[in-house]
C-alpha cells in the first residue's frame, strides 16, 4: 500500500536481539522512521527471539526490524524465523541491519528478510525502502 | 568576507561548539584565562601532563583489546602480542560473560565466545593467563556489569600462581554508569550497580592497593553521541559518583583516589582532543583537590587509556583505518595518555586479525622510536592555539558538570534516561549530517571509490570452541567441592542482602569454582534486575 493511502501511520517493532549492547544505530534509525511519520516501537536491548516475535503480533506491526552487531545475526534470525511464521506474520516486512558481511546476505534473505542495511547504509535509503515494502 | 567563515560561507565550530579562529596570538590566550591553569608537568594541575618527566622515563603501555573462543584459545594471542613488544593486556570477553551468563545458559545461545574469551570459572582464568608473568605483564579487564566478579577471579588467580595480590597492577573497567549510556552490558538496576563498583573500590584499597578497579570511560558516552566536552565532562560525574559511594563508607579519598582511572576516545578534530585531554587533566586535579580535598598529588591524577575510536573508522575503504589509527596514536602521544590502545582497521568488520594487530602494535613502535614523540613533555604546550582551546574547552566541561549537579545529578539523569537521550539525538543529527555531507568522511560521502568486498579475514567463529567450553563448565561442575559452592553462595545473597560489602564473599565463591552464573544469579536474587528505560525525549 502507498503511504499516502494508509489508514494509519506504518508500524514497526525495531529490535535489539541477543545480547549485542550496541544500540546507537538502532536508536538512530528509530529517529529517522519516526521523523518520517513512523510509529516505532523500541525494544530496548537482550530481547530474545519469542519477545520478539510476540511484540510484533500483540502490536500488529507492518515491519520487523532487527539490529545487529556482534556477529550473531545468522543464528539469530533462523530461530526468529519459525516463530514469525507461526505468529502469522510471514506477511509483514522483516529487515534488519547492522554489522552484517556480504556473504551472509543471501542467507539472511533466504530467511525471508527483504531488506538488508549493513553499516553505512543511509537513513534515507532505509525509510525509502520500508515505505515503498511495508504493506 | 568574515575571516570566521568557511570558503562555503559556513562558521568554523567544533564539534564541541567553541568557534575556532584562522589565527591565535597571546591576546587569545590572555582572553581565554591565561596560563593560570598551566603549571608544570607533574605539578598540580597537571595540565601538561601528570609525570614530570612522562615518555622520557616510560613510553605508554601499549595495550591492544584482545579475546575472542575460549581461555586456550585468547592465552596464544596474548603471547604473540607480547612476543612482539606489546607491554600490556586488555582482556576482551564474550557477551554471555559480560551479562553474567554462563556457556551453557540458553540466553548464550549462539554468543559464547563469538566477541571475546568466554569465562565460566576460576579455571578458565587459569587458562587464559597461564605462562604469563602478572608482574611484567599489566592486565586490562574490559568487564563492567559483572566486574566484582571477574575482579574477584582474577585476584583469586593470581593468589595462587603465587603473586603478591598486595602488589599487583593491572585495571579493570568497571563503569556501570557508562554501560547504562553506551555498550549496554548492565545486569543489575542502577543503585546496586553503583553499591557494587563501591565495594571493588573499597576492597581493592584494603587488599589490592595497586590495583585500579575502575577505568571511568568517556569512550563510549563518545560513541554513543555526545561531543568531546560532554565526554569527558560526564566521566567526571560519573567518577565523582563512584568516590561519593566510597567516601560515604568513610574511606578517605586519599586511600583509593590515586587507583581511578580513565578511558576516552580520540576521533574528531586533533587539536580539540589535545586540548580536551590537557584541560581534562586540569579539571579533574580540581575537582578531587577542591571538592575532595585529597592531599595527594597521585590522588589528582587523570591517567587515561586513549587511541581507540571505533567511531571514526568506516566500512569504506578500510585501508584508510590504519592511517586514522595512527593520527589517533599522534594525538594520544600528544595528550599524554598512560595508555594506548588503537582500533584495528578490519575492526568494523571482524575481529581484529593477527596481521591487524600488529600494525596497530607496530604504528606505536614508530612513534615511540622513529618519531620523537617520547623525547619531549606535553611538545604543543604554549601552542596559542591549543592554550586558549585547553582554556575554552575546559570552561565548557565545567559549564556541563554545573548543568548536571543543576539537575539533580549524573545518577538520576542516567536512571531516567535522560542522558541517554540527548546524546541519541545527537548521534542522530551527526548521521544526518554525515549523509547530507555536512560532516565530511572520507571515503564514506566524499572521496568515494567502487569497492569490491575488501580484502579482509574474517574470523572464523568456531561452534566447536564454544562446545569445548560448555564443556569445560560442565567438568568443573562435576569435580569441585558441591558443598562448598553452595555455602559461599548462600554467603554472596547473605552479604548482598545485608548491605554488606559483598566482595570477600565473591572472592571466596570464585575460589570455590562457583560460576560466573551462579554468582551474578546469588546477586540478583537480592538485587532485582536492571530495566531499560526507553526514551526519545531528553
Amino acid at each position: 500500500m502507498n503511504s499516502t493511502t494508509r489508514a494509519r501511520p506504518i508500524k514497526v517493532v525495531l529490535a535489539k536481539p541477543g545480547l549485542d549492547g550496541h544500540d546507537q544505530g538502532a536508536k538512530v534509525v528509530a529517529r529517522a522512521l519516526m521523523a518520517a511519520g513512523m510509529e516505532v516501537i523500541y525494544t530496548g536491548l537482550r530481547q530474545t527471539p519469542e519477545a520478539i516475535a510476540q511484540i510484533a503480533r500483540e502490536e500488529d506491526v507492518d515491519v520487523i526490524a532487527l539490529s545487529s552487531m556482534a556477529g550473531s545475526h545468522l543464528g539469530f534470525c533462523r530461530r526468529l524465523k519459525p516463530l514469525l511464521e507461526e505468529a502469522g506474520l510471514d506477511d509483514r516486512l522483516w529487515v534488519i541491519g547492522g554489522n552484517l558481511p556480504r556473504q551472509d546476505h543471501e542467507a539472511l534473505r533466504a530467511l525471508g528478510f527483504k531488506g538488508i542495511f549493513p553499516t553505512g547504509a543511509r537513513l534515507d535509503d532505509i525509510t525509502a525502502f520500508i515505505q515503498r515494502n511495508s504493506r | 568576507m568574515n575571516d570566521r567563515l568557511r570558503p562555503d560561507g559556513n562558521p568554523v565550530i567544533n564539534e564541541s561548539g567553541i568557534p575556532i579562529q584562522p589565527l591565535y596570538t597571546e591576546a587569545d590566550v590572555a582572553a581565554s584565562g591565561g596560563n593560570a591553569m598551566l603549571g608544570r608537568p607533574g605539578e598540580y594541575p597537571f595540565t601538561r601532563g601528570i609525570h614530570p618527566l612522562m615518555y622520557r622515563k616510560q613510553p605508554w603501555t601499549m595495550r591492544q583489546y584482545t579475546g575472542f573462543g575460549n581461555a586456550a584459545d585468547t592465552n596464544a594471542r596474548f603471547k604473540y602480542l607480547i612476543a612482539n613488544g606489546q607491554t600490556g593486556l586488555n582482556v576482551a570477553f564474550d557477551l554471555p560473560t559480560q551479562c553474567g551468563l554462563d556457556s551453557d545458559d540458553p540466553l548464550a545461545d549462539g554468543e559464547v565466545g563469538r566477541v571475546g574469551m568466554a569465562i565460566d570459572t576460576l579455571r578458565d582464568f587459569e587458562i587464559a593467563f597461564e605462562g604469563i608473568d602478572l608482574d611484567r605483564i599489566t592486565v586490562s579487564l574490559t568487564i563492567n556489569g559483572a566486574a566484582a566478579i571477574l575482579i574477584a577471579m582474577y585476584l583469586a588467580m593470581a593468589e595462587r600462581r603465587g603473586f603478591a595480590v598486595k602488589g599487583l597492577r593491572g585495571t579493570a573497567q568497571n563503569d556501570i554508569l557508562k554501560e547504562f549510556i553506551g555498550r549496554g552490558t548492565w545486569v543489575f538496576p542502577v543503585e546496586p550497580s553503583l553499591k557494587l563498583v563501591g565495594d571493588t573500590i573499597e576492597y581493592c584499597a584494603t587488599h589490592a592497593p595497586k590495583y585500579s578497579p575502575v577505568s571511568v570511560c568517556g569512550y563510549h558516552i563518545r560513541e554513543s553521541g555526545a561531543n568531546p566536552a560532554q565526554e569527558m565532562a560526564y566521566a567526571f560525574c560519573i567518577a565523582s559518583a563512584y568516590a561519593d559511594e566510597v567516601l560515604r563508607r568513610g574511606v578517605p579519598i586519599d586511600e583509593f583516589a590515586g587507583r581511578l582511572s580513565f578511558n576516552f576516545n580520540i576521533f574528531g578534530n586533533l587539536f580539540e582532543q589535545v586540548a580536551k585531554f590537557r584541560a581534562g587533566r586540569a579539571l579533574w586535579a580540581q575537582i578531587v583537590h577542591d571538592r575532595y580535598g585529597a592531599q595527594k598529588p597521585g590522588s589528582m591524577w587523570m591517567r587515561m587509556i586513549a587511541g581507540g575510536g571505533g567511531s571514526g573508522l568506516t566500512l569504506e575503504q578500510p585501508e584508510l583505518n590504519i592511517v586514522r589509527g595512527a593520527y589517533y596514536a599522534l594525538i594520544s602521544a600528544l595528550s599524554g595518555a598512560q595508555t594506548m590502545a588503537l582500533c584495528c582497521y578490519d575492526e568494523a568488520y571482524t575481529i581484529p586479525s593477527e596481521h591487524a594487530q600488529r600494525i596497530s602494535l607496530r604504528t606505536m613502535q614508530l612513534l615511540i622510536e622513529e618519531m620523537g614523540l617520547c623525547d619531549t613533555v606535553d611538545p604543543l604546550g604554549g601552542s596559542y592555539y591549543v592554550e586558549t582551546l585547553t582554556n575554552q574547552m575546559r570552561g565548557e566541561m565545567e559549564r556541563i558538570i554545573a548543568d548536571v549537579d543543576a539537575r539533580g545529578g549524573i545518577v538520576g539523569l542516567i536512571a531516567s534516561g535522560s542522558i541517554q537521550a540527548q546524546v541519541s539525538a545527537q548521534a542522530y543529527q551527526r548521521q544526518l549530517d554525515i549523509d547530507a555531507g555536512r560532516l565530511r568522511k572520507v571515503g564514506v560521502n566524499c572521496y568515494r571509490v567502487d569497492e569490491d568486498d575488501p580484502q579482509v579475514e574474517f574470523h572464523p567463529y568456531n561452534e566447536a570452541d564454544a562446545m569445548t567450553q560448555v564443556a569445560r563448565l560442565a567438568e568443573v561442575r562435576r569435580r569441585r567441592d558441591a558443598s562448598a559452592v553452595a555455602r559461599t553462595l548462600d554467603d554472596v545473597r547473605r552479604s548482598a542482602a545485608g548491605g554488606a560489602n559483598t566482595m570477600p564473599a565473591i572472592v571466596a565463591a570464585v575460589k570455590a569454582y562457583a560460576s560466573v552464573g551462579e554468582i551474578t544469579a546469588a546477586l540478583t536474587g537480592v538485587f532485582g534486575r536492571y530495566r531499560e528505560p526507553v526514551r526519545f525525549e531528553e
